[in-house]
């Protein structure tokens, strides 16, 4: 690998339009070398647009971004070098084997011959996909089929590794485990990772996190730092009459915000709070759940919706969505 | 020991990973990546059995319906009456030729399954010119074109042509040519297509035009003008007609019907000019290098 040590990616005022909507709006922000960086937003949020412009599929309308040290408009050619993806949406040839599929790949980004046979087999190997080598890849499980592109994406030992939603439309058991593949690769290769994801849980096991939404980066810091936003716990109350135990709550102080029958809370010490509040509350309380803040309350602090909302709202980028996913699954 | 040294050792130590040596030059770099293209493309063919199956039975079909359904009427159109071609044996290098077309301008559907499949994709973010992806599938393209032209080599024995080695030899580049330049122009019409339904509309809506206006299913002789002058400018005609003359000259007529035969539209001609199977070759190879050149252009735009 070349001797290049500044940041894996940086990024400045990094905007793109499509027509006269901004997907992504003067974005700044740098990633270091051997760091696992997390871009959390809903979906529309402007991810895909920022993956699509640091991997030189997209051009940026405005601002520019360098990826291990080269610019992704203007060295396009040696960004894609530098550069693995795992796209969103599934990109193998169903029709050829996992190890036809590696071979493909290898000969595209130039290795020789004498490189790719062993490193094809060390590939298989990291993602557990060994014995499968020779199966046609149709047969496979949507989760051996996202760790297949994993192995497909580390395959020319690139500097920095790009996964766009790694682990969307998979099962929880099929999650897990790409996950610990990412970690164990991360620990034994030291690749720069770039990941977007809308999974809270996943976002945790970034060393850092941005927070996108309408395009623009709204927070960046470590899930502990982001977490410390909210601070103390999230006490979570159900009551018949809940907007009286919301009044009631504004009155002692605190910042309630109520979803239907629920009222959600944030204080310092919950597990004290709670029978404070039984018996100080006049009228009826059926349940109370107390539970450390997660990234989901930090965007809901930060943006006044949780992720799940924030999707709703994003009608036209679900329609997109669905149409998409529609077409591809005509596919048979 | 230098810091960066010392950072290499430790990589080693945690890394089971075979280190990569360097990248192959630029040019090995660019003939692989052509290479690699083109050998999925026909690994994708060979594992489609149904499309192979299907593909061989089409020009059976339209060999018999058309060839055997319309003889009686056009037998006495060629050849001047004589009888010395058949309207079978006319047509059989015209199903040659259409079978080849439609394969080449169909294969550059997969352009559009790629897009969709997200294939494309990862072949665009490879370091390797773009270029060199739509050179790999249109040769790709080429070839299963060819090799199904091919198969109706052994439907000659049916309709009473005779095929020897020399021949399939002679047929071989010109069957290739007219593919290439077919899927050169499939994959610039598929290049910047998103869904596969507006392709194969577009496809169907140049594709007829340009198989029934080659003379591939009727001699040129009589026609309207108009018709005549569509038939002329079409490129197709140029890759029908040697090969019609190939075949018909090798099935050893006597000259004076072989005289009859350009004499009634079977050889292509303009303005009373006979066109040479070398000019042909040329005008055909002329605009498969310009489709080509345009498929390269339009695969290469970066949104």
């Amino acid at each position: 690998m070349s001797a290049y040590s500044g940041p894996a990616i940086l990024v400045e005022d990094l905007t793109r339009r499509f027509g006269d909507f901004v997907a992504v709006d003067h974005v700044n922000f740098a990633v270091g070398q051997g760091e696992v960086f997390g871009f959390l937003g809903p979906n529309g949020a402007g991810k895909t647009t920022t993956i699509s412009m640091l991997t030189t599929l997209l051009r940026p309308s405005e601002g520019s971004a360098r990826v291990a040290g080269h610019d992704v408009d203007r060295d396009d050619a040696q960004v894609r070098q530098a550069i693995g993806i795992v796209f969103q949406e599934p990109s193998l040839d169903e029709r050829l084997t996992a190890r036809e599929n590696l071979e493909f790949h290898a000969v595209l980004y130039g290795m020789r011959r004498a490189d790719r046979l062993p490193r094809i087999d060390d590939a298989l190997r990291l993602v557990d996909l060994q014995d499968r080598a020779d199966s046609i890849v149709e047969k496979f499980s949507g989760g051996m089929r996202r760790r297949l592109e994993i192995a497909r994406g580390l395959l020319h030992v690139p500097a920095v590794l790009f996964l766009d939603e790694p682990t969307l439309g998979l099962d929880p058991q099929s999650r897990r485990s790409v996950w610990q593949h990412i970690r164990s690769l991360r620990e034994q290769t030291g690749v720069t990772v770039f990941m977007t994801t809308h999974y809270m849980e996943e976002a945790e096991f970034c060393d850092r996190i941005a927070i996108i939404d309408h395009g623009r980066v709204v927070v960046l810091d470590t899930p502990e730092g982001l977490k410390n936003l909210v601070g103390g716990d999230v006490v979570v109350v159900t009551a018949p009459a809940p907007q009286a135990l919301a009044d009631y709550l504004s009155d002692q102080g605190l910042e309630p915000s109520r979803r239907n029958s629920e009222v959600r809370v944030e204080v310092d010490d919950g597990a004290r709070f709670i029978p404070r509040l039984v018996r100080g509350f006049p009228g009826e309380i059926d349940g109370a759940s107390l539970r450390r803040p997660t990234l989901d309350d930090v965007f809901l602090k930060l943006t006044g919706r949780t992720i799940r909302e924030s999707e709703l709202d994003a009608g036209g980028v679900a329609r997109d969505r669905m149409r998409r996913f529609m077409g591809a699954g005509g596919r048979r | 020991m230098s810091a960066a040294a010392e950072h290499d050792s430790a990589r080693d130590a945690r890394t089971p990973l075979t280190e990569v040596g360097p990248q192959s030059g630029r040019t090995a770099m660019i003939a692989g990546a052509v290479g690699i293209i083109w050998k999925r493309e026909m690994l994708r063919w060979w594992r489609d059995k149904p499309r192979i199956i299907s593909s061989t039975g089409f020009p059976l079909i339209f060999l018999l319906v058309f060839g055997s359904g319309l003889s009686g009427a056009m037998g006495s159109l060629i050849g001047g009456g004589a009888q010395a071609v058949n309207f079978e044996q006319f047509i059989f290098p015209g199903i040659i030729a259409m079978s080849v077309f439609f394969a080449a301008l169909f294969n550059a559907v997969s352009l559009v399954y790629d897009r969709e499949f997200g294939i494309l994709k990862e072949m665009l973010v490879a370091p390797v010119s773009r270029a060199a992806v739509a050179f790999g599938k249109t040769l790709g393209g080429a070839t299963v074109a060819t090799l199904q032209g091919t198969v109706v080599f052994a439907f000659a024995p049916l309709v009473g042509v005779r095929l020897s080695p020399l021949l399939v030899l002679q047929l071989w580049p010109i069957m290739f040519l007219g593919a290439f330049a077919l899927s050169s122009m499939g994959v610039a019409m598929a290049a910047r297509m998103r869904s596969i339904e507006s392709f194969q509309m577009i496809n169907q809506f140049v594709m007829f035009p340009l198989i029934f206006l080659s003379g591939i299913f009727f001699p040129l002789q009589g026609l309207p003008a108009w018709m005549n002058v569509l038939v002329r400018i079409n490129p197709v005609s140029y890759a029908v007609d040697p090969l019609r003359r190939l075949i018909l000259e090798a099935q050893g007529l006597p000259d004076a019907v072989m005289e009859r035969l350009s004499e009634s539209g079977v050889a292509l001609s303009i303005g009373g000019q006979q066109i040479s199977v070398a000019l042909a070759i040329g005008i055909i190879a002329v605009f498969g290098v310009v489709m080509n050149v345009l498929a390269m252009w339009l695969i290469s735009i970066r949104d």
